[in-house]
């Protein structure tokens, strides 16, 4: 984390006085972009920099989903679940891919290329099924989408 | 077109969302004409005239909620602008922040001025890739053409605005646990009194508002009380946007003038029901709103007073389309599980209510249920009416409830047959 002090010097001074425990949602995305999760050094270092509790950022990390204690694959895939998007064939997607990868949501391909997931709405329901493909949004997917888009990212 | 429009007013190009298309279309010229020729309190007047209702998903007329805090008490107050956008069917905020950002900005900074607010806040939905990209671009051009920072315009007005992302939490869009997230917590809500507008935002104050309510102050604004009350009905003024997904041949955001009849929206400006099927039943505004069926709409219009009339409300815009031969007992498992997995966990009903349904629904779409199942769903979803310190538990039970009133018999066969009438079918 500490390489990322000055950035996090400029984020503390564009909020108002007193705010520094606003940062640590933001600080926390910094440093899981950096390292790809966040490990207990950050949070140790993290508490002190904002003096902040630590058990304060170890709820944070639990609370929101999109924040990882863990590596994940090369690719993480997050498909949707929800109404619209079953509506429109996700149910039949997230098998088609636990078939292809030989995973079952939430666990990783043996070679470490791509993490599985299922996710709730994403805001993406008019062009369901949808998901993430680690920051990216992919929309509008069927099988052969899908089955492309792997052949991509191998 | 479904109706006037007021938001959705120019062709959507590769550069339409920057400020210089903006200014082209007259932005800015609102907030220059507040500062110029308007006081705080002649805003709030306006917005409260224009009858203007929230567009969150609670319909809370937009005035008073701001009237509540007094301008110049001595106290900081702040300004966020809810875009967590994460009710199942909504992405119509999305819209805005890809395409419409500086009038989201514009809005604002109107409110900002009427309610004396120093600090503004975007709370963004930590998902969102290019809603981001756009609102924080937005942001960076309007500090660089002095719309923000130290006195605005040549004003003595000054204002900052933060784009503050959220990491994945549906109840975070919830006013309050919207406000614990942005103070660097879990995105827990919080027991109202005291009210947000009392002690909010690190016990300060504070107005949070949709994306589309606050990009609807620059409207009114900009083109007066009577131009905004022209367009709707007396009862709900201007417009909504619709975001339409589910079996519609043209899902999309749609902006809809209030008092437009449904069935000709979704027949003749989305394209009629996937592959010409009967209409079964539409979830009006995201999946906590309840449940019509084809036959409820069919003389409904869109329209705040018609969906009260229809014991439903419009939510938060997000309307799902459901054909024909869709099992409603798989549907519903979905919402509760959904609901489950999203309650934070503070309420006992709640934290344990969610829970039960889902697992009674689950049970009866496996082909598992008792008879006694559906008197217990009831039971479940009425404890948690009420109940809870915020409307997630609430939600869960009217999902249920809702489709259970209309849809009874689908559950009864269920149980009875031991498989779902519709063969579980969801396409
Ligand atoms: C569980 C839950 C989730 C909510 N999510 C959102 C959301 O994503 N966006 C939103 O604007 N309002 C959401 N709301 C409503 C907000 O609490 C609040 O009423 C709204 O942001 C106020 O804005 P408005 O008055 O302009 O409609 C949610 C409410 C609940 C109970
Ligand atoms: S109703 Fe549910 S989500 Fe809302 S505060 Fe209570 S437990 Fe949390
Ligand atoms: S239901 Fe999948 S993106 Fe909304």
């Amino acid at each position: 984390m500490r390489s990322l002090i000055p950035e996090f010097e400029a984020l503390r001074a564009r909020f108002p006085a007193g705010f520094a425990s606003s940062l640590v949602l933001p600080c926390l995305r910094r440093i899981q972009e950096e390292r790809g999760y966040v490990a207990d050094e950050d949070v140790e270092e993290l508490a002190a920099f904002l003096g902040v509790p630590a058990i304060q950022i170890e709820e944070v990390l639990t609370f929101y989903t999109q924040f990882r204690r863990r590596p994940v694959g090369r690719w993480h895939l997050q498909l949707c679940r929800n109404v619209s998007c079953s509506m429109r064939g996700g149910e039949r997607l997230i098998e088609h891919l636990e078939r292809r990868l030989g995973v079952r949501p939430g666990e990783t391909t043996a070679d470490g290329r791509f993490t599985l997931s299922t996710v709730e709405c994403l805001g993406s329901c008019g062009t369901a099924p949808a998901m993430m493909v680690n920051e990216r949004y992919v929309e509008s997917l069927s099988a052969e989408a899908v089955d492309a888009l792997l052949e991509e990212l191998r | 077109m479904a109706g006037r429009q007021l938001l959705m007013t120019f062709p959507v190009t590769e550069s339409s969302h920057r400020l210089a298309e903006y200014r082209a279309r007259g932005g800015y010229a609102a907030i220059e004409k507040a500062l110029r020729s308007m006081r705080p309190e002649d805003v709030t007047k306006q917005v409260t005239d224009a009858g203007l209702q929230g567009r969150g998903g609670a319909s809370f007329p937009t005035g008073r909620k701001w009237q509540v805090v007094v301008p110049g008490d001595g106290q900081p107050h702040y300004l966020i602008a809810n875009a967590d956008e994460g009710e199942p069917g909504t992405f119509k905020d999305r819209w805005i922040l890809e395409n419409a950002p500086h009038l989201l900005i514009e809005g604002m900074l109107l409110t900002a001025y009427a309610l004396d607010a120093r600090h503004c806040f975007i709370y963004i939905r930590g998902e969102f890739d290019l809603p981001y990209r756009r609102i924080a671009g937005a942001v960076d051009e309007a500090y660089a053409a002095g719309l923000l920072g130290e006195r605005i315009l040549g004003s003595d007005f000054s204002c900052d605005l933060i784009v503050y992302r959220g990491a994945g939490a549906y109840v975070a869009g919830e006013a309050s646990g919207l406000i614990s997230s942005l103070e660097g917590k879990k995105g827990y809500p919080r027991n109202r009194p005291p009210r947000l507008t009392v002690k909010g935002l690190y016990q300060r104050p504070t107005v949070v508002n949709n994306v589309e309510s606050l990009s609807n102050v620059t409207v009114i604004v900009r083109d007066g009380i009577d131009a905004f009350r022209a367009v709707g009905t007396a009862k709900s003024p201007g417009t909504r946007l619709f975001s339409v997904s589910g079996h519609i041949s043209r899902p999309g955001v749609y902006e809809v003038e209030l008092g437009y009849p449904w069935r000709k929206f979704l027949d003749e400006d989305c394209g009629g029901v996937l592959d010409g099927r009967a209409l079964k039943a539409v979830v009006p505004g995201g999946i906590s709103s309840k449940i019509l069926t084809g036959a409820d709409i069919e003389h409904l219009t869109l329209s705040h007073e018609s969906l009260w009339e229809a014991n439903s409300t419009l939510g938060s815009g997000g309307m799902i389309v459901v054909a024909e031969g869709t099992c409603m007992v798989r549907l519903l498992e979905i919402m509760l599980r959904f609901y489950h997995h999203e309650s934070c966990g503070q309420c006992t009903p709640c934290r344990h209510g969610t829970g039960w349904m889902h697992r009674i629904v689950a049970r009866i779409a496996a082909g598992e249920g008792r008879p006694e199942d559906i008197e217990r769903l009831y039971y479940v979803a009425k404890y948690n009416d009420g109940t809870t310190i915020c409307g997630l538990g609430d939600a869960a039970g009217y999902a249920a409830t809702g489709i259970l009133d209309k849809f009874r018999d689908e559950f009864e066969y269920c149980i009875e047959h031991k498989r779902s009438r519709y063969q579980g079918r969801l396409e």
